[in-house]
């Protein structure tokens, strides 16, 4: 075929390409995760993946389950919406096994520091005090019982 | 703990089969969980923040988050009062220039604030996990996405570290894992909200300035909330659909 | 925290995008700019610049080689860098690197040059002995035809291929415009202004560079420089570096006008951080000097010796300007907060993946492959007969 005749050499760069290009498809095959573009351009088992993330944290129902006693102090004082963990901090390791993990009690002189340290800066309707200064710098529990720390609730526990 | 040993033995085995339900596997096998039926968010009342961090540390517990890098993090503005002399540069405009700290990203909270002029207040940051996320958009390999229920997340075992989503992101809440050499970010605490938990963040405020929010879920206190506040989400100009909204966001946040 | 001023969200104050992201744009830059040389002379019938067409060729593969580098050296993942040619995102500028690089590189550089080299291939294969040989054997591709036809279909495959080229090298080098560009999140590149900017200065880069390397090998080879084509390609690289600079001023006083929420931010970082980089490199050293000095050879009957300091020396300080350009963009663009309360320093390392000996390296390299390319792909046909001569 005279359009061979002068183009054969054209003719093998292109199938260089076209072999590259099967070879590619080939290997995309078995390359690409299989649960690609299963919900849109990204590994749908990845959702799985992340879901399935150890959770540190136990959450204040799970406490609630067993500390009920602690629950209802707490639902009829002024911390009633906080939860367990935000002073006590990660537990989700003592619910998972109560007996074997014993959490360490909040030091409260720093704890309540925290939040109740009065600032310029905080709402002016938040119970603020200078830890310094407030009751001549007497430990919080003394007069404030951590779960109902209203005054009237009497001293710490 | 008051409890007596009948209750003892009634309870600890179902707290531990509730809790095996909680600890169990993906979103897809949870009997309860349907990917479509939620679309997540989180409401900040900017007038519960009292600065105190907790969120900061809850998160680095939940997620192992490295020290220096921040998936959420609190700021805090000082809107100075307004210059009484002079017509000043617009730079002293207090709107355009509020003073902001933010040390640490606020995770042992604040120092204490002296000055009773002008206005201060908190805001926590994280991710806004937007609708029309710009970060999603230039991920050269489809290795950040917004999951069927509204969260955007990365998948670390696909991403290249080339941080281009980190560049995209308005909001500064991208940043690259120092030891993975990945993309990380917020994650809405996927693991904990798709086994009926809330956020490690909002777990942990005392004040309930912080709430996950279901936008799909009829009985979800926001509806309610929408209905009586004004909220915004940050730099609304970018039409970005963030999810996360503020109520009583002040005009000199940035 | 050191280095910070004002208030940076706390994720920002590292830079992720270092050196060798500056210099991945500086390559391609060159790359695109010398091919378009090259296509003066193919398509545009500039024979004044034969000379260096070639030359123009060589240098654009040499520096393709090297372009993928600088990326995949900064990546977290390198070896994942195969995702972007299986699962390409199509919503990413990004993701269409490794297609257009692929494309750009075989189907118009290394075809072009092929094309353009196949009759000296072909006569090396038969003349050449042991390994050399080899390697000219293969790079026939088993065909031996340098028949009259042949090569006047090759001339033709080979315009078309050019022709194909030049929106193709536009397209290499303007996606990087356009990943910066299409940042909705940062202003210092948001603009619809960014690929184009990006195309001409390329253009500037590429054509300066071909130039130099034409007088600096004519120099070394003890070769007379062929002053028509070198004021030929002076007076191209003065009519596109006006543009150039009539694009990024425009840019400027636009900004300038409409003094937009992070304009106070970007202004008071291109006077500080950025004031040395930026007015002092970029835009007095690296523009306005080279184009008075090019100007002045335009208006003004100057003797060769004259001319020729002249080109080298604008030359050369434009392949300056213009890396500063790409520095500008790149580091400027995370040095400052985009709450626009603060600002950051960038920390470049020096023995580090991503430091400023790699990045030096990374510089050298294409100028290694050049000699290497060179040697194998004579640019001239004095040269050529000689290799022939001697038997490679």
């Amino acid at each position: 075929m005279s359009v061979f005749k002068d183009t054969g050499h054209l003719f093998r760069f292109a199938g260089l390409f076209v072999l590259a290009f099967l070879i590619f498809l080939v290997v995309r095959h078995y390359v690409v995760p299989k649960s690609f573009g299963q919900y849109g351009h990204y590994r749908g088992a990845a959702i799985g993946e992340i879901a399935a993330r150890p959770v540190k944290f136990a959450g204040h129902e799970t406490c609630e389950m067993c500390h009920s006693d602690v629950a209802e102090k707490k639902k009829i004082g002024k911390h009633a919406q906080v939860n367990c963990e935000a002073c006590h901090g990660a537990l989700a390791s003592h619910a998972d096994d109560p007996a074997t993990v014993t959490p360490v009690l909040p030091d409260t002189a720093v704890l309540c520091a925290r939040c109740h340290t009065a600032s310029a800066a905080k709402p002016k309707g938040f119970p603020q005090v200078d830890p310094a200064s407030h009751y001549q710098g007497t430990p919080c529990k003394t007069c404030h019982q951590p779960h109902s720390p209203g005054i009237d609730a009497g001293g710490a526990k | 703990m008051n409890i007596s040993r009948r209750q003892l033995m009634i309870l600890l085995p179902a707290a531990a089969v509730a809790w095996e339900s909680v600890m169990a596997g993906t979103p897809e096998d949870a009997p309860n969980y349907k990917m479509t039926g939620h679309w997540w968010g989180m409401l900040i009342d900017i007038d519960k923040c009292i600065g105190c961090g907790n969120c900061v540390r809850a998160c680095q517990t939940e997620n192992d988050v490295p020290d220096g890098y921040f998936r959420t993090w609190v700021e805090r503005y000082h809107r100075t009062d307004w210059p009484m002399t002079g017509s000043g540069p617009i730079t002293t405009n207090p709107l355009i220039a509020p003073e902001v700290i933010s040390p640490d990203g606020g995770k042992e909270g604040f120092p204490v604030a002296t000055d009773e002029s002008g206005k201060y207040f908190f805001v926590p940051k994280l991710c806004n996990h937007c609708a029309d996320s710009p970060c999603t958009q230039v991920c050269p390999v489809g290795a950040t996405f917004i999951s069927p229920d509204g969260v955007v997340l990365v998948d670390q075992t696909y991403c290249l570290g080339c941080a281009y989503c980190v560049q995209a992101c308005p909001y500064g809440c991208r940043y690259i894992h120092p030891k993975k050499e990945v993309a990380d970010k917020c994650t809405l605490c996927y693991h904990r909200i798709t086994k009926g938990l809330t956020t490690a963040c909002c777990e942990a405020c005392p004040t309930g300035a912080r709430k996950l929010v279901d936008l799909k879920n009829p009985n979800d206190p926001i509806h309610a909330f929408l209905k009586t506040h004004s909220v915004q989400v940050l730099k609304p100009q970018m039409a970005t659909g963030a999810k996360l909204f503020y109520n009583d966001l002040d005009g000199s946040v940035r | 925290m050191s280095g910070v001023e004002g208030y940076m969200y706390p994720n920002e104050i590292t830079l992720y995008w270092s050196v060798l992201i500056v210099l991945y744009p500086y390559i391609t830059g060159l790359v695109a700019g010398a091919f378009i040389l090259a296509s003066l002379e193919r398509v545009f019938r500039v024979d004044a610049v034969k000379p260096t067409y070639r030359l123009a060729l060589l240098t654009a593969l040499a520096f393709l080689l090297v372009a993928p580098l600088p990326l995949v050296l900064h990546l977290g993942h390198p070896f994942r860098s195969p995702e972007m040619y299986f699962t390409p995102h199509s919503t990413s500028a990004m993701a269409m690197f490794g297609y257009v690089y692929m494309w750009y590189l075989m189907a118009v550089l290394v075809f072009e040059i092929w094309l353009d080299y196949r009759c000296e291939i072909v006569l090396l294969s038969q003349s050449c002995k042991g390994l050399l040989r080899l390697v000219y054997r293969v790079m026939t591709l088993g065909s031996t035809n340098i028949s009259p036809r042949s090569l006047a279909i090759d001339d033709r495959v080979g315009w078309i291929v050019t022709l194909i080229g030049i929106p193709s090298a536009f397209l290499l080098h303007g996606y990087v415009g356009f990943i910066f560009g299409s940042i909705k999140a940062n202003p210092w590149w948001s603009s619809p202004l960014m690929p184009v900017v990006f195309i001409f200065s390329a253009m500037v880069s590429g054509v300066a560079g071909v130039m130099l390397l034409y007088m600096a090998i004519s120099k070394l080879r003890k070769q007379i420089i062929d002053m028509r084509c070198v004021d030929t390609i002076a007076m191209y690289l003065f009519y596109i570096f006006i543009i150039d600079f009539s694009l990024e001023m425009l840019d400027l006083v636009h900004r300038i006008y409409e003094a937009d929420e992070s304009f106070r931010s970007l202004d008071f970082m291109v006077h500080t951080q950025l004031y040395f980089s930026q007015i002092v490199i970029q835009i007095g050293l690296g523009t306005i000097l080279p184009l008075v000095l090019l100007f002045l050879t335009q208006v003004v009957k100057l003797p060769e010796i004259v001319r020729k300091r002249i080109y080298a020396i604008s030359g050369s300080l434009a392949l300056i300007g213009i890396f500063a350009m790409r520095w500008n963009v790149v580091i400027g663009g995370q040095l400052f907060s985009k709450s626009f309360l603060g600002y950051t320093t960038y920390k470049m390392s020096l023995v580090t993946r991503e430091g400023l000996l790699v990045a030096i390296f990374l510089t050298l390299l294409p100028l290694v492959f050049l000699w290497v390319l060179i040697k194998l792909l004579p640019p001239w046909p004095e040269k050529s007969a000689h290799a022939q001569a001697a038997g490679g």
